[in-house]
């Protein structure tokens, strides 16, 4: 027992009780490390690897070589000129010519005006510098040897950049406003979107939270639509709608469809259910208390609104708004389809590095993309740590009170929402069944003869359920085994630290910047992991990178409200954790477990960004083909593939509905008391 | 004060009873004379605490813990919310390890080892049953996998069932039984693999109070058939009291006093103890000749102590013991000390009154004094009469006089 004479107030020193390591632990934290290397692998060496390439130059160092000439005999007069010493003389290639992608070659026979194929004069060429290096036909010549070539060899020489690191690709960058204009295009339908969305969104879940109008189930369900199409669905809706031979043209009073007015009424539509989830749970958690309070101190109803309504939503409006924002700026699919020459960040990586193969370039323009999609998701994220601590156990719910005159006001604008949602889906789907538009207005199914098309035909669609199912598979074992060691696992601090943080990453990652990224270090035949470069299995990993977070946080949630002590009680009883896991864990958090496959399954189904730079011709994807078949010009069967996806998701839900209530039945009897 | 570890089996647990009957007045504790009731505490040292640290940052939980568990005791921790007695529980048990010292569980060093790797039993506040497993298999979780065959489960998965009086609830679920059903479920668990220690985390805490008197006394009994050694964090002092053979009062991390109930309601070490296990009047008084306490001009006899005269202390006397006596009541005696007071406030409590009384030697303060039915009828006591007031030599005891004050 203390005695009063021991100082308490320090501890004594010596060493610290280490923790004798159980084999639990042991399977546990090699179960994180498996896990964060999984992480490490497909998300944090590529990221770096595409950030090095951003800062990668490469340029034609013209002093390093050397050249002579000989004269009509073959006789070389002594006389060595370097290539910068050609290029300063006749002056054929700018200082920009010479900046150059890591696949760049540069003629030599420019230098010389007097050159001719047919002639007898003979060349010598080599490099002064041992890193140099030249092509002659096919072979790399990287000694400082002299090489002689005979005049029809020589124009077949092809000098090759050296690389460096530095800024210059940002400085290029910068100093070309086709590209950093669409910095500017790029924020300009963000915000417009955002602001556009969030209105909407707001007033639709108002409408279903807090009123007395019918068919709220209805709405909910026909809010939730657009989570199933792939985003370039709603333009193509748009082109039948609006474009050149829209059936409603006239209605732009000749503004054009291709450009931020389509780009913004899409994103409207394929952003909506996401700000209208967010801003309808914030609204649902509002503390009916509070309108009590307000009636009985006589508040008008518009006062009530902007003192009681709107402070109780505002992070739920903040974070959907943030959200919003990061779709609609990193999304690829709709600025393609419906984009014309309105250039956004997106589009710009694809355009360089699939129109160009100028990689360094794309690399930048992600790394440009990536700042405010971070901002964007730092944000969100602070202000949904808040939202939390806003909730209270006493909260009593808000019961809305009915009003004939406000419910009717409600209902007409709800009709008005479901009826652009639905209008737009249903476009697609006439589009998709008539034989050609606008000339041949007949019923046919033309247009599902997919194998007639660009895009790989049915084999795609099969490819794409072939994706969802193994994402949602993997993915979920993956996801829900990784939040289980960072939620309930002892000790290890910083290990769960560093873990969380890279399952927080992807969701600020934009798709086009992961899939490029992959690119960068899968597709380096040094690397070891190569082999899965143009396989299913790169689309699967990439997917389920991709879609991380959501998964990870959903996951986390559940079994955040499992009791704590069941690992001590387990560990008590000396049995092995993951007796736990399988017998307790999983069962009881088998609702979530399912959530996150359907949610990975519908976005495998949906996703065009990551994995436009991924696929394969043997592992083409629907939602690709639906791109690929509208950049063809066969919009109809686009349009058709797009709906094909619609009904799969659908069908997909129902199943995980139906299949969710059964196993549910069976397996959660225990919640029923 | 001498301190005794473990005193005679019978006359501890008689005096235990006695107490029971005195505290448990307003609870309604029902002794039992139940053979089996006998606490097989042995002599044997089972579980020794040695300078035990913990250390959350720069907060000190828990500051130098020694203590010595004896075989089949029946330990309690008590202490406000805070003082580290659930950390010092989960360092014993191995879930948060302590930042320094040794705990010796049965002659061996098991300061270091995981949960997994030690023998205890444990039930938590709540409950943590597994809620998609019935009753029997959450019983029978912790028997699998031990070289047990299915029938030897459940036979022993019933023979538990029964110890706890829930025999045939074995095919329900956790959320169809009631929080006290379910806590006993728990307990089942707990002591199904026959674990050499028990231990008890809040374990009534999350019930009501009438189901927590019954399985509060429930689980005494259980202990004392199993002899199991156990260890019971609570911040409830009647429950301490009632089911502890010894308990440790923990405040800041340190401990204030190990003591039987008897030991630490009579016997208090300190102020804090003496305020925190059951009503304390506190009296500011001075030290002078004889060791009495003088209050005013007015001096009493006391109980023994150690304080130098004219040392500030804190006299302190427990309402019950103060005796009452009619007005104009004069003793010679200049150690019974008696002192007339005003009958400010009378409060009906069912078996006896609260009665507050006012001297103008007390200050501002009242002091509080509960008197029989009995007293207060044989006395004619009523609010505004003047009476007498005794309070034994022996139980008005002086405490150190705490900083702040």
């Amino acid at each position: 027992m203390s005695s009063p004479t021991t100082n308490l107030t320090t501890m004594p020193e010596g060493p610290v009780i280490k923790g004798k390591i159980s084999r639990d632990d042991i399977i546990m934290r090699s179960g994180m490390i498996v896990i964060a290397l999984y992480l490490i692998a497909t998300l944090v060496f590529p990221l770096y690897a595409m950030l090095s390439k951003s800062f990668s130059t490469y340029r034609f160092e013209l002093s390093q070589y050397e050249f002579q000439v000989s004269d009509e005999v073959g006789v070389f007069d002594g006389t060595i000129l370097t290539g910068s010493e050609l290029n300063a003389q006749t002056g054929v290639y700018e200082d920009l010519d010479l900046s150059t992608g890591s696949d760049g070659r540069l003629g030599v026979t420019k230098f010389f005006p007097d050159f001719s194929f047919r002639s007898p004069v003979m060349y010598q060429i080599r490099n002064t510098a041992e890193t140099g290096r030249f092509l002659v036909g096919s072979t790399l010549q990287d000694s400082t040897e002299w090489v002689t070539l005979d005049s029809n060899t020589f124009r077949r020489v092809q000098l090759r950049p050296m690389k460096s690191t530095g800024m210059d690709n940002f400085i290029n960058y910068f100093s070309t406003p086709a590209l950093f204009n669409s910095i500017k295009n790029s924020l300009w339908i963000a915000v417009v979107s955002t602001i556009v969305t969030v209105t909407l969104a707001f007033w639709f879940a108002y409408a279903l939270n807090r009123s007395c109008m019918r068919y709220k189930g209805v709405f909910r369900l026909v809010a939730m639509a657009p989570i199933l199409v792939p985003s370039l669905l709603p333009g193509i809706a748009l082109v039948y709608l609006f474009g050149n031979q829209g059936m409603l043209k006239e209605l732009l009073f000749g503004a054009s469809i291709y450009g931020p007015i389509g780009i913004v009424i899409g994103s409207v539509f394929f952003t909506f259910p996401h700000a209208f989830l967010i801003i309808s749970t914030a609204l649902a958690i509002s503390d009916g208390r509070l309108y009590e309070a307000a009636t009985s101190l006589r508040s008008t109803p518009w006062r009530t609104f902007w003192t009681v309504t709107i402070p109780g939503a505002r992070y739920g409006l903040i974070s959907a708004a943030f959200v919003v924002f990061n779709l609609v700026i990193t999304d690829f699919g709709l600025p393609k389809v419906i984009g014309g020459q309105f250039n956004v960040l997106a589009v710009d990586i694809y355009k360089q590095v699939i129109g160009q193969q100028n990689f360094e370039m794309g690399a930048v323009v992600s790394v440009v993309l990536v700042v405010p999609a971070i901002l964007a998701f730092a944000i969100d994220r602070m202000v949904q740590s808040k939202q939390v601590a806003a909730l209270t156990a006493r909260s009593v719910p808000y019961q809305p009170t009915p009003n004939a005159k406000t419910d009717r006001i409600f209902f007409v604008y709800c009709c008005f929402v479901a009826f652009f949602i639905i209008g737009l889906l249903a476009v697609c789907q006439f589009a998709a069944l008539i034989k050609f538009w606008p000339y041949d207005l007949s019923l046919s199914l033309n247009n599902y003869n997919f194998d007639k098309m660009d895009g790989g035909g049915w084999a795609s669609y099969f490819n794409s359920i072939k994706l969802g199912l193994l994402t949602a598979i993997c993915g979920t074992a993956v996801v829900f085994f990784g939040a289980y060691l960072v939620e309930k696992s002892n000790g290890f601090r910083t290990g769960r630290a560093i873990f969380q943080m890279f399952a927080m990453l992807p969701m600020a990652i934009p798709g086009m910047v992961l899939g490029l990224a992959y690119i960068f270090f899968f597709n380096n035949p040094s690397n070891p992991l190569n082999a899965i470069y143009g396989t299913m299995a790169i689309l699967v990993i990439c997917t389920v990178t991709h879609f991380y977070t959501v998964s990870h946080l959903t996951a986390v949630t559940a079994l955040k409200q499992m009791d704590r002590e069941f690992e001590s009680v387990s560990a008590s009883l000396k049995q092995p954790t993951l007796k736990l896991f399988s017998r307790v864990t999983v069962p009881v958090c088998l609702p979530a477990v399912l959530d996150i496959s359907i949610y990975l399954f519908v976005n495998a189904m949906t996703t065009v960004s990551a994995v436009v730079f991924l696929y394969s011709p043997k592992t083409t994807l629907a939602s690709i083909a639906v791109l690929n078949m509208d950049d063809a010009g066969d919009i109809a069967p686009a349009a058709a593939m797009g709906m094909m996806i619609f009904y799969t998701n659908a069908a997909a839900r129902v199943i995980h509905l139906l299949a969710s209530r059964g196993i549910l039945k069976k397996t959660q009897a225990w919640r029923a008391r | 004060m001498p301190l005794i570890l473990t005193p005679p089996l019978k006359i501890q647990t008689r005096v235990q009873r006695s107490l029971r009957c005195l505290t448990g007045q307003a609870a309604g504790v029902v002794v039992r004379i139940d053979p089996m009731m006998q606490a097989p505490v042995t002599n044997k040292l089972y579980l020794s605490i040695d300078n035990l640290w913990k250390a959350f940052g720069s907060f000190l939980a828990l500051k130098d813990i020694s203590l010595d568990i004896h075989e089949g005791e029946f330990i309690c921790f008590l202490g406000p919310s805070g003082c580290g007695k659930t950390t010092l529980l989960r360092a014993i048990a191995g879930l948060d390890l302590q930042t320094k010292g040794t705990v010796m569980q049965d002659g061996k060093d098991v300061s270091n080892l995981p949960p997994s790797e030690r023998d205890f039993g444990i039930v938590f506040q709540s409950y943590a049953l597994f809620p998609n497993l019935t009753i029997e298999k959450n019983i029978a979780f912790g028997l699998e996998n031990t070289g047990r065959s299915k029938s030897e489960i459940a036979v022993r998965v019933q023979e538990l069932l029964e110890l706890v009086g829930l025999p045939d609830q074995g095919k329900k679920y956790p959320a169809q039984l009631s929080g006290g059903q379910q806590q006993r479920i728990a307990l089942a668990r707990a002591i199904a693999t026959k674990p050499g220690l028990l231990l008890l985390d809040e374990p009534l805490s999350a019930l009501d109070a009438k189901v927590r008197v019954h399985l509060r006394h429930e689980i005494h009994e259980l202990q004392r058939k199993l002899g199991v050694t156990t260890v019971m964090v609570t911040h409830d002092q009647e429950e301490a009291l009632a089911m502890a053979d010894r308990i440790v009062v923990m405040n800041h991390g340190v401990i204030e006093q190990i003591g039987s109930p008897t030991e630490v309601y009579r016997e208090p070490k300190n102020l804090f103890v003496a305020d925190f296990i059951g009503e304390m009047n506190q009296i500011e008084s001075t030290v002078t000749k004889g060791g009495r306490l003088s209050v005013g001009e007015k001096t009493f006899a006391c109980h023994e102590h150690d304080f130098a005269d004219g040392t500030p202390v804190v006299a302190a006397v427990r309402p019950e013991d103060i005796i009452p006596h009619e007005e104009g009541y004069e003793s010679d005696d200049p150690n019974r000390n008696c002192i007339d007071v005003l009958l400010h406030e009378m409060e009906f409590l069912g078996s006896f009154w609260r009665c507050r009384l006012r001297n103008e030697r007390f200050g501002k303060s009242e002091l509080i004094a509960d008197f029989s039915i009995n007293a207060v009828r044989r006395l004619e006591l009523g609010v505004g009469r003047t009476m007498v007031i005794e309070m034994p030599i022996d139980r008005l005891m002086a405490f150190e006089r705490p900083e702040a004050s």
